[in-house]
């Protein structure tokens, strides 16, 4: 579903040009669970905001779903992100002044969902990542980990083809990391496409395959035993 | 329908935001409440002229035509001004005896002078000579007693028919009828008192007046036998014609040759109220311009708060587009809530300006109407709109990426 050929993306920064992605040859299918890995700085970020259909690459193809997202034009890429694509950040990027429920309606909201409808799924949603009882906390009211549980739920709600999360647990502790992990592995159990980037190895073993980056390139591409931990 | 959920999640998104920045948002308003409020008053002041000069000028009459020494609205060099000869009351006579086309003609000549009852006394009284049929050509209707008789304005009879503000004061309890005036040294018999008119733009007050026969006038009163003839017209859909016998008659009588021009004017309501409309509308431009200016400052407030909101806010931004929203939703987004400011403001400043046009009223005809305060708000969520474009178009085109990075 996902197919990358001779994909680059290149920061202009003064004088210099930074090489964040250096022709990425790269296909995912549908229901994968990948990681991927690298140094600060080896282009994960760059590469999942290409994926995410946030930025468009500066040369090379990116096809989603069989549509060649480079040629299309910023509603069109507003659009697959509401429909095909579920962001997780490191940072949550909730909206602090909204509650839970208000945060997870949003992408209904876009997507143009009648009120009454798009509060049911959204509740239904929440109660997936076991918080039914925390739709009307903000944010703050909220713990790093439960925060993240909505950006998930956020993610989830419009039922996008591919689930994006970079650096998912970077701001919890390594417990509340590991609950989001397991939240994941249910997600994907249940039929989705993950794509993780982390630079822990324990959170990688989740994922079936595991993708390494270094200085914009993929340095390997492995895949992990089919029964597979944990 | 996308539009209709841009837009109840605009007006969700900006009533939060404003609500969070209250004193901003307070101080943001004060701008346009100023300017809606200048905008408003002139709106007020400018219909309420309009209203009192309509109301006024229809009082009058705008079947009546004016047989005058001069124009009302054409400048004469001083050598035409001083060579007009003076219209009298034999030219009344002749022109009512001779036009086909008029209903009735009046003469008219009035000055202003003191009036006594007994030991009260006022000033500034109107006195007007006029004669049998001045009731009919001016419109004029009587309370009580009876108008001028033919036989008092022949003989120059010492009687007179007083306005409804002279009634009151001279005679708050008693019918005026029988009771004797004393004008310029001479006593005058009342024999009627006229309905109430009002007031022309708060200047002249109709009722303040006294109708006494013409030919007394000018043995008592004025030495000077110069007189308006006020010509009333029997068919509206006639006027030019009559116009035209008019000028015939007055030309014969004062035997001009052919080729020469009108030594005399006839004036019309019509042309006043036209020219009266000119004058009000150059006043409402001039007016709006500069109440304009006020406006313009409190849009280039609205504009910047608007700024540092779309920057305070970038990391929002760059949530909502990620998740699906397209620029023209952030775009809406914040254009509601720069108009929902600059309304709430233009809301406040009709609120305050009521209450200042019931003040001016005392001294000028000022009224709010639905559509100046439509207006007002109209012209406020304008500002609202011109103002939120350019902040909100620099929302909308941020880039994702970059805008999600923001701290
Ligand atoms: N918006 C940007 N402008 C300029 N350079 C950028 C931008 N985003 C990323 N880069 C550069 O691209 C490279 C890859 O960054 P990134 O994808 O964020 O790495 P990672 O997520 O693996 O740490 C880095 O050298 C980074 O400085
Ligand atoms: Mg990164």
């Amino acid at each position: 579903m996902i197919t990358l050929r001779q994909v680059s993306k290149v920061y202009p920064m003064g004088a210099e040009n930074v090489h964040a992605l250096r022709q990425i040859d790269l296909e995912i299918s549908r229901g994968e669970y990948v990681a991927i890995m690298g140094p600060s700085g080896s282009g994960k970020s760059t590469l999942m905001n290409l994926l995410g259909c946030l930025d468009t690459p500066t040369s090379g193809v990116f096809e989603l779903n069989g549509v060649n997202v480079g040629e299309l034009d910023d509603n069109q890429l507003a659009d697959i992100r509401n429909r095909e694509i579920g962001f997780v950040f490191q940072t949550f990027n909730l909206l602090p002044r909204s509650n839970s429920l208000h945060n997870v309606e949003l992408p209904l909201i876009y997507a143009g969902v009648p009120a009454i409808e798009r509060r049911q799924i959204a509740l239904d949603t929440l109660a997936g990542v076991g918080l039914a009882d925390r739709a009307s906390h903000r944010p703050n009211e909220l713990s790093g980990g439960q925060r993240q549980r909505v950006a998930v739920a956020r993610a989830l709600v419009n039922r996008p083809s591919i689930l994006l999360a970079d650096e998912p647990t970077g701001n919890l502790d390594s417990k509340t990391g590991q609950e989001i992990m397991a939240l994941f592995d249910e997600l994907w159990r249940q039929g989705n496409t993950l794509i993780v980037v982390t630079h822990e190895e324990s959170i990688a073993r989740h994922a079936r395959r595991i993708l390494r980056l270094l200085d914009g390139r993929i340095a390997s591409d492995e895949s992990l035993d089919p029964a597979g931990p944990p | 329908m996308r539009l209709a959920q841009d837009l109840t999640e605009g007006l969700r998104v900006s009533w939060g935001a404003l609500r969070a920045n209250r004193l901003r948002s307070g101080l943001t308003m004060l701008g346009v409440i100023i300017g809606v409020i200048t905008v408003t008053l002139m709106g007020a002041a400018i219909v309420g002229l309009n209203r009192a000069f309509l109301s006024s000028i229809s009082s009058l009459g705008t079947d009546v035509l004016y047989v005058q020494k001069f124009p009302w609205f054409e400048r004469l060099d001083w050598s035409q001004v001083r060579n007009r000869r003076d219209l009298t009351l034999r030219d009344a006579r002749s022109i009512a005896r001779l036009s086909t086309l008029a209903r009735a003609v009046a003469p008219q000549a009035i000055t202003l002078r003191p009036v006594a009852y007994g030991s009260r006394s006022a000033t500034g009284v109107q006195i007007c000579g006029g004669g049998a049929d001045t009731a009919l050509v001016g419109g004029l209707s009587i309370t009580s007693g009876r108008f001028l008789s033919p036989y008092e304005i022949d003989g120059a009879r010492p009687v007179c028919v007083i306005g409804a503000a002279l009634a009151e004061k001279f005679f708050p309890r008693e019918s005026p009828l029988g009771h004797r005036l004393r004008i310029a040294g001479q006593q005058y018999e009342i024999v009627g008192v006229l309905d109430r008119i009002g007031e022309f733009l708060g200047i002249v007050n109709f009722d303040n007046r006294v109708i006494v026969p013409v030919t007394r006038y000018f043995t008592d009163i004025e030495r000077w036998p110069n007189i308006d003839i006020l010509v009333k017209v029997a068919d509206m859909s006639q006027m030019d014609e009559t116009i035209e016998e008019l000028r015939g008659i007055v030309r014969r009588l004062r035997r001009i040759p052919p080729g020469q021009p009108d030594d005399f004017a006839i004036n019309r309501q019509e042309l006043f109220l036209k020219s009266f409309r000119k004058l009000s509308a150059m006043i409402a431009t001039a007016g709006f311009c500069i109440t304009g200016l006020s406006l313009f400052v409190g849009g280039i407030g609205i504009m910047n708060v608007m700024f540092v909101s779309v920057a305070e806010r970038t990391r929002e931004i760059g949530i909502r587009k990620a998740v699906g929203a397209r620029r023209r939703t952030i775009l809406t987004q914040f254009l509601i809530e720069a108009a929902l400011i600059s309304l709430a403001g233009g809301a406040v400043a009709i609120g305050l300006a009521l209450p200042i046009v019931l003040v001016m009223r005392q001294w000028f005809p000022a009224s709010i109407s639905p559509p100046v305060a439509a207006l007002a708000l109209g012209i406020s969520a304008l500002t609202g709109i011109l103002s939120g474009l350019l902040p909100a178009w620099r929302a909308g085109s941020q880039n994702t990426v970059d805008a999600l990075r923001h701290e």
